[in-house]
């Protein structure tokens, strides 16, 4: 176990890159602490899959240095890293049984028979697999391969880091919910770094201690999964985090107020810079229905279950706004109401208000 | 209760008269020739099962017969193992792909008797290429038409050569089918290139080379056109395999009961070692 350490990172597939839109990864600067449990969180094509072959080592970045534990790895092979990767389709061998699956990593290494059975003993166990050690894992379900492809990956108990490909997407949505608390249980329990890649948001919340989000090659935000939901960073992680997303309204910024659509909004600060476009944030939970505020145009309701998500117009922009009870009928005026510790503005994308010191 | 509905067997029957008509009629004809005897004018004398006896009894028919699963056997023992090497070197993307695939498919397109004549050209001692360069430049006395063992190695290197392709062509076809993540896991689980090819590119070739072993078994035990062509079973009767004995005794002999019964026992035979072998590969599946 180690802690894991990208310095300057960055990684083009093409020979010779020219500018910053040929690299797959730009420049990624992070540490990652022992025994932590991480997410990469992004759209496909974003180029988490490519950082995290770079960590396990099946591809070499153009530029930059991984570190485990201040140990340069960059240019080692796979299994020379000592790390574990669970990819998106279980990979399993066909011939072999369960516990043969469970036991090649060891075996390759050389490791006694003694110890082989105590480890594949052991994780059969914390996977409730242990009746199937000697059936033939060719006959399993998705969602069992998976499972022994996870223990693959965790029945060395040296291994630096553990790393998931999308792990869950051939699995049925409900037997996701089991493995994914499987893998937070087992997380717990082997103290492993764990590095999580998905584009589902509430696999990267759950699992995580910490979400990287990242968005055409560049870290946009790293944080806990409250972090990322209270104050994204960006305008990307505001809409990509959150259902409904968080709402981007255009505006114009003025001190700690905001001019949206010819309407004063207080702000949760004083805003920074000048120029570029400027951007109103506000999550859907944070805009309420008053007496008085900003007058609006009821288009659309929906009920999603928990609560019912709005949909509304202020002159020519169109916004959402999610209410559990006293929610308007469609065509309706209504008067908005904006949380100002939850209103900011976003300069060119980026967060540039600051927050009221409490 | 469960009704069953007998209307699906209208869909099969065109099939069963175009199965008739193609295989089963002929057949019986032959069957029809083996219990009887003719002497032309369409006279026939029954004759029970005394063609089987003789046939199975005869040293000519033995003989044949072992030549026929020595051959068979060579085959095999050459051309999986080397078009599975050949699969394993050739490249998986880029350019050289398609040029490889064109090369491996060029021998398969040429007609079988055009093989034989190909190579009965190339090896000719004096005349041949391959002949010349044997005899007169690296000094190895070579006859294919005088020496057992030549003739041989001659019908077994031409078959190599027409007919490895096709298990290289199955096999790439598997190899291409496994998913990057099988060899990423394997490296990352510190399997050995031996592991990888045991535990990971041999499973996932297993069906395709079913199939190879199947056609190559089937294919090779009734080859007739190219050792034909090349040797015409010579010299003496050392490269006689069964279909050559067959023709020459149903057709240079006219001996038509006999040709019919040892037909039927060729087929058997064809018939019982592919069931054999089928059943052998895909026992594992099974369970």
């Amino acid at each position: 176990m180690a802690q894991i350490k990208l310095s300057n990172l960055r990684h083009s597939y093409l020979p010779t890159p020219k500018g910053p839109e040929d690299y797959a990864l730009k420049e990624i600067d992070v540490t990652w602490r022992d025994g932590g449990a991480y997410a990469l969180l992004g759209p496909s094509g974003c180029g988490k899959s490519t950082l995290l072959n770079i960590i396990s080592g099946l591809l070499t970045p153009s530029e930059g240095q991984i570190l485990f534990d201040d140990q340069e790895v960059t240019a080692l092979p796979p299994d020379q890293r000592n790390i574990a990767q669970v990819f998106q389709f279980p990979v399993i061998y066909d011939t072999m049984t369960v516990g043969e699956n469970l036991a090649f990593p060891l075996k390759n290494r050389g490791v006694d028979a003694a110890t082989i059975k105590r480890r594949v003993d052991e994780i059969a166990e914390m996977l409730d697999v242990t009746d199937m050690l000697n059936t033939r894992a060719s006959g399993l379900s998705p969602d069992n391969k998976q499972k022994i492809s996870m223990g693959r990956g965790l029945v060395r108990d040296d291994v630096n880091a553990v790393m998931f490909d999308e792990p869950l997407t051939v699995i049925d949505p409900h037997l996701k919910w089991k493995l994914r608390s499987k893998l937070k249980e087992l997380h717990q329990r082997v103290k492993a770094t764990m590095i999580y890649v998905t584009h589902d948001q509430t696999e990267a919340l759950t699992f995580a201690d910490e979400v990287v989000v990242m968005q055409e090659g560049e870290v946009v935000q790293i944080g806990t999964p409250v972090e990322l939901f209270e104050r994204p960073q960006h305008t990307f992680v505001g809409h990509f985090i959150g259902s409904p997303g968080m709402n981007v309204l255009p505006c114009e910024a003025k001190g700690d107020r905001a001019l949206f659509e010819g309407h004063e909004v207080m702000l949760e600060g004083p805003t920074r810079g000048d120029g570029g476009r400027t951007d109103l944030g506000i999550r859907p939970e944070y805009v309420g229905f008053g007496d008085t505020g900003i007058p609006a145009h009821v288009t659309k309701v929906s009920d999603i279950g928990r609560h019912f998500v709005v949909s509304a117009v202020v002159g020519n922009t169109a916004l959402k706004a999610v209410t559990e009870h006293s929610v308007p009928e469609p065509g309706s005026q209504v008067f908005l109401q904006f949380k100002p510790e939850q209103s900011r503005v976003y300069r060119d994308g980026w967060i540039a208000t600051q927050e009221r010191a409490q | 209760m469960r009704t069953e509905n007998q209307k699906a067997w209208f869909f099969v029957l065109p099939v069963l008269a175009l199965v008739a008509f193609n295989a089963l009629v002929p057949m019986m004809t032959v069957v029809n020739y083996s219990v009887q005897e003719t002497f032309g004018n369409n006279q026939f004398f029954w004759e029970g099962l005394g063609w089987f006896e003789q046939i199975l009894r005869s040293d000519r028919f033995q003989a044949a017969l072992g030549r026929q699963f020595l051959f068979t056997f060579l085959i095999l023992l050459i051309e999986v193992p080397l078009g599975i090497i050949v699969a394993l070197s050739m490249p998986r993307k880029g350019f050289w792909v398609p040029v490889c695939l064109v090369l491996m498919a060029l021998p398969m397109l040429i007609p079988w008797n055009v093989v034989g004549s190909m190579w009965n050209i190339f090896t000719l001692p004096k005349i041949g290429l391959l002949g010349y360069f044997l005899n007169d430049v690296l000094g190895i006395n070579y006859d294919m038409t005088q020496q057992p063992l030549s003739a041989w190695i001659t019908v077994i290197v031409m078959d190599v050569w027409h007919w490895t392709s096709l298990v290289v062509l199955l096999c790439y076809a598997g190899l291409v089918s496994i998913p990057d993540a099988y060899y990423q896991a394997a490296k990352i689980d510190g399997a050995s290139p031996w592991s990888v090819f045991r535990y990971i590119q041999l499973p996932k070739m297993k069906t395709v080379l079913t199939i190879a072993v199947l056609l190559r078994f089937m294919d090779s035990f009734n080859i007739y056109t190219e050792p034909f062509v090349l040797t015409g079973g010579g010299p003496g009767n050392s490269t006689t395999l069964l279909s050559i004995d067959l023709v020459k005794i149903a057709l240079g002999q006219f001996d038509l009961g006999p040709a019919a019964a040892m037909s039927l026992i060729y087929f058997a035979i064809t018939l019982l070692v592919s069931w054999v072998f089928y059943t052998l590969m895909t026992k594992d599946d099974a369970q």
